[in-house]
């Protein structure tokens, strides 16, 4: 029970970590859901832009993080040393669920719906915000709950850069070939993901509409 | 009220259909599936926008508001998915209420109100979502919420297609009672031509995106045209 002995030891800077760790993830979903679901949006309102967007987030999403970090650190505003970064990088990975969730959600509405709600007088905004979210809103939850456990996941990278978080546990136990000190970082890390995983799914169940 | 209408792209899929329909007066559009029925009902709350011709809701031509402000005042009344599955029945039919801005318990009154005239007790429907309610259920919600802000005119597209024979008797009669009480204009599309003559005042009889025929009832069983002809045959 070395693990057990290294959290007693070592509570207080456990606690930061998973604090850090948290606020990365926590902001970049944030940000990814601000920018991302607009812009699902949006591609229903132009799908000749479809391709292009979905296309680039799929390609954003085959860098590999520890790549991609490295390619953010030299530009300016974006970049640098530390948790900014790590957050671009982060909500980077989380738009791809999100767009393509949004973008299918509410293009999978009946038609016959939708030309209902038109039928009565409702405008393109209040068709939106009435009938398209609620309707598709299931579908953008679990983008969300996949970008979320993905980003739990990928901020365990972020300590290469500097960003803090569980990682710092992870490569410094990588670096001095500790065992114990890898669990230490990677072991809460999965039950982040985990809890993550569960409350957003408590969350869907308790808006769910059927 | 007059309603003319031209073709509407890229093949004239209505073609020179002109009509009128005054308050009180049940107007069918009767044809096959295909004849442009449909087609002519959402031309007039401009679902669809003519290529040609006008539409004349309550002497204003229906392209000189927004489309949307012209739809709220048309009720609006479709075959099965008509509601919206995320709604409550109250929801529902206090949508275009909501949408107008009406106060909370005005429209909760109203919704009432509704629910009694189509044959729903409010406290037990009220709360119920679509998919718990049956087809005939369902197409009373419908007309109370195409009669919420008390349109002066009603579009009907198959209002009655998807229901047994039994609930599809009963709810022609008591839509014909409604409907002689609440004295709208409307226009009632069906390929069904004994539901066509026991609910219109007038039949229009469409073929290949052109009315053919245009007159009552009597004159519709009078009639010699040849697609008037098979209809009357395929119902005897």
């Amino acid at each position: 029970m070395n693990l057990a002995r290294f959290y007693l030891d070592n509570s207080r800077e456990v606690v930061g970590l998973v604090g850090q760790h948290l606020l990365l993830v926590l902001s970049s979903t944030a940000i990814a859901v601000v920018i991302g679901v607009p812009l699902g949006v949006l591609l229903t309102r132009r799908p000749a832009w479809r391709g292009p967007v979905l296309g680039l987030a799929n390609v954003f999403q085959t860098i590999p993080s520890l790549a991609l970090f490295g390619f953010l650190i030299p530009l300016p505003f974006l970049g640098g040393i530390g948790a900014r970064t790590a957050i671009v990088a982060l909500v980077v990975y989380a738009l791809l669920p999100i767009v393509r969730n949004t973008y299918v959600g509410i293009s999978g509405i009946d038609p016959a719906v939708r030309e209902a709600a038109r039928g009565m007088g409702m405008t393109d905004g209040e068709m939106l915000r009435l009938v398209e979210l609620p309707l598709a809103a299931s579908v953008i939850r679990a983008g969300i709950r996949v970008a979320t456990v993905v980003g739990v996941g990928t901020a365990t990278i972020a300590a290469a850069i500097g960003a803090g978080g569980l990682g710092v546990y992870i490569f410094r136990g990588v670096a001095v070939v500790d065992n114990t000190l890898i669990l230490a970082g990677a072991v809460p890390a999965a039950l982040l993901a985990l809890g993550a995983d569960g409350l957003i799914g408590i969350l869907e169940r308790r808006f769910a509409w059927r | 009220m007059s309603y003319r209408l031209g073709d509407a792209p890229p093949r004239a899929i209505v073609e020179d259909v002109t009509f009128s329909v005054a308050p009180g007066e049940t107007l069918v559009l009767l044809g096959r599936s295909g004849s442009g029925k449909t087609t002519t009902l959402k031309l007039i709350n401009r679902l669809i926008d003519p290529s040609a011709g006008e539409i004349l809701v309550a002497g204003r031509s229906a392209g000189a508001v927004p489309s949307y402000r012209l739809r709220r005042g048309i009720g609006y009344v479709i075959q099965e998915v008509g509601l919206l599955p995320h709604l409550t029945v109250a929801e529902n039919v206090g949508l275009v209420p909501r949408l107008e801005g009406w106060a909370r318990d005005r429209i909760d009154a109203r919704v009432s109100e509704l629910l009694s005239l189509v044959g729903l007790a409010p406290d037990r429907f009220a709360a119920r979502r679509p998919h718990e309610l049956s087809g005939g259920q369902r197409q009373r919600v419908g007309v109370a919420r195409a009669l919420a802000v008390d349109p002066p005119l009603l579009l009907l597209d198959e209002p009655f297609g998807a229901l047994d024979p039994i609930t599809r008797a009963e709810l022609q009669r008591e839509f014909k009672s409604l409907s002689a009480r609440l004295g709208k204009a409307m226009v009632f599309v069906t390929h069904d031509v004994r539901e066509g003559l026991l609910l219109g005042t007038r039949i229009g009889l469409m073929q290949d995106g052109r009315l053919v025929f245009l007159g009552t009832s009597e004159e519709f069983r009078g009639s010699s045209h040849p697609e008037a002809r098979a209809f009357l045959e395929a119902a005897a």
